[in-house]
């Protein structure tokens, strides 16, 4: 086999590459900045791999489009920020309640409101806590560098399709614009079930509907609790996570995306300084690694969340650790400069110590 | 025996839950005609809208997906881009086409996708109770204007097919009623002519539908019928706006 070249891409670029590689047929989106990398990409790339690309009037045309589109079983995907993916909800909440896959990548900006194009956590709670109405939740991963957007943008395809719910790519600013060196992976081969529930024509045969509305005795009760036992599911078998120094780790510190970086950078001039401190970086958002988090303060009883917010992800970090466990925050809300320093990291870090 | 009348095979064999009086059933089953006549029931995807029609899969022996409110058209961009060679068509109300919906039917037709749309107009939300619909008439009374539509306040009502016949996207832009014989005939052989339009793969075909709504009108069903020749037609005048074969 040979060797894969190397490519040095933008984050966002490599969402878009990785979306082709995926097999994406239909990319509906509208320009917001800081992710207009990704429909520039695909207007370029995806006509000639085959695909449909489409600049629609809104956000909510083009979330609807990728309804339309994934019920007839193809992989449809589209990607904002901010604004653009609040309007999006509706779309996602009717997906969600029609169980159809697709993917959705929010490239986070500042906010409320215009707000502004600066990396953001703030939309942790809108992704993961179910954005829209009705009480659904839907997969979330959050990349923390360009080669993690390629292979999650593909993992979200998969997992879309094999629990038939959208998947949502989580990142910010920092890392739909920074550049970096990625290998792009081909496709994994991971079999997934048969789109059987899709509208093709009946052919004559059995006719399909996509359908979120259920006015039976019952029917909608039945919904959320067989969603609710999907979701259980999803955390049992695609919790992800990366742990670093965290075997002897006295105080281990927990961030996503971005912030995780710069973390790690703050947790290894800790350790240079004898410091035992460890980085606890949750891959999927939701699924939260509950488990996982539970497992290591069993043992380490000091944490610190940090987030580009005034604390969001905290909430679940203090609900999945023992109760024992001791949990500190720190939060720079999003906003020109507000971006911390390894350095304000590390003494935030000595603090807790 | 001779067999002189059928129903079409692409309707289902029950009953609706339309009320007494309604055209529902009538553009329904017009519908189901106009698909029989090409054969194409087996290969169509309907894009049902919220309200009255959300149960075309009900009624109709074809794959439907669920739209939210007013979204159909972008719903059926999508499927029709997916699937370019299934005939796609949406069937929508008033309050969700011409509300809504407003952006996603303009640029839907601004793009000429090549759908066909159902746009049934009986002047009021059908299901959420008889409000007053961007196309409820000048003075008429419903439950969000008791005092009758004020034209200084709410505005005129939209004449949809008239403003979708000046988009370039568009192919075919009409209005039928279905409140006569010779007029449900009429509206036969136009609704025809919009989905042979997407059989040939010529474009966007808009068809506005004017219909009664006996219960929201507060009306028993003939004098509802009534209402769509005395009132409805003289503001929303019948006819083929736009018949461009050269698309």
């Amino acid at each position: 086999m040979t060797a894969l070249k190397r490519k040095f891409v933008k984050g966002n670029e490599a969402v878009a590459m990785a979306a082709i590689e995926a097999g994406v047929q239909c990319y509906f989106g509208y320009p917001i900045t800081p992710q207009s990398d990704i429909p520039e990409y695909l207007s370029r790339e995806l006509p000639k791999a085959g695909g449909t690309f489409i600049q629609v009037e809104s956000e909510i045309g083009a979330i609807n489009m990728v309804l339309g589109a994934s019920a007839c079983g193809v992989r449809a995907m589209t990607s904002s920020s901010g604004p653009g993916i609040s309007l999006k909800q509706e779309g996602i909440s009717y997906m969600a309640g029609s169980e159809l896959p697709g993917v959705i990548v929010d490239i986070m900006r500042s906010g409320p409101g215009l707000g502004g194009i600066d990396a953001s956590q703030a939309e942790y709670h809108q992704a993961t806590k179910g954005g829209g109405h009705g009480g659904y939740r839907i997969i979330v991963l959050a990349p923390n560098s360009a080669q993690e957007m390629y292979d999650l943008t593909m993992l979200a395809f998969d997992l879309s399709d094999q629990y038939r719910m959208p998947a949502m790519v989580l990142a910010d600013s920092v890392l739909g614009q920074m550049k970096e060196s990625i290998v792009p992976n081909p496709r994994p081969t991971v079999n997934l079930p048969a789109k059987d529930w899709a509208v093709r024509g009946t052919g004559g045969g059995q006719q399909n509907v996509v359908k979120s509305l259920y006015l039976g005795d019952g029917e909608m009760e039945k919904f959320h609790w067989k969603m609710h036992a999907r979701y259980q599911e999803l955390a049992d078998k695609e919790s992800r996570w990366e742990e670093y120094q965290t075997a002897d780790a006295e105080l281990i510190v927990t961030a996503f995306g971005c912030t995780s970086r710069i973390a790690r950078t703050a947790v290894e001039m800790a350790r240079a300084e004898g410091i035992k401190v460890g980085l606890m970086r949750p891959i999927t958002l939701f699924p939260f690694p509950k488990k996982a988090y539970a497992d290591l303060s069993n043992r380490c009883k000091k944490w610190l969340t940090i987030e580009l917010s005034t604390g969001q992800m905290v909430d679940d970090v203090r609900l999945a650790v023992a109760r024992d466990a001791e949990v500190e925050f720190y939060g720079r809300p999003p906003g020109a400069g507000s971006l911390p320093t390894p350095e304000e990291l590390f003494t935030q870090i000595k603090k807790f110590c | 025996m001779k067999q002189v009348f059928s129903k079409p095979v692409s309707l289902k064999d029950v009953q609706t839950h339309f009320c007494p009086g309604c055209h529902h059933g009538s553009i329904h089953r017009l519908v189901a005609e106009a698909m029989d006549s090409f054969g194409i029931a087996d290969k169509t995807i309907g894009c049902a809208s919220v309200g009255c029609s959300v149960f075309l899969y009900g009624y109709f022996n074809i794959d439907v997906v669920e739209s939210p409110h007013g979204r159909a058209p972008a719903v059926a961009t999508g499927v029709k881009r997916a699937r370019p060679d299934r005939i796609v068509f949406t069937y929508q109300g008033d309050g969700d086409l011409a509300a809504i919906g407003t952006s996603e039917i303009i640029h839907a037709a601004n793009r000429g996708e090549k759908i066909t749309v159902i746009f049934v107009n009986n002047t009021t939300y059908g299901m959420t109770g008889g409000q007053m619909a961007p196309t409820t008439m000048p003075g008429q009374k419903t439950s969000t204007s008791p005092n009758g539509r004020d034209v200084a306040n709410d505005g005129k009502p939209f004449k949809m097919a008239e403003l979708l016949s000046n988009l370039d996207g568009v192919a075919y832009s009409a209005r039928v009623a279905l409140n006569s014989p010779k007029n449900v005939l009429q509206a036969k052989k136009i609704i025809k002519n919009a989905f042979q339009y997407q059989v040939e793969g010529k474009g966007f075909a808009f068809i506005e539908a004017l219909a009664a709504c006996p219960t929201n009108w507060g009306m028993n069903p003939l004098a509802a019928n009534e209402r769509v020749g005395s009132e409805m037609i003289p503001y929303f005048p019948l006819g083929v706006f736009k018949n461009n074969e050269n698309l």
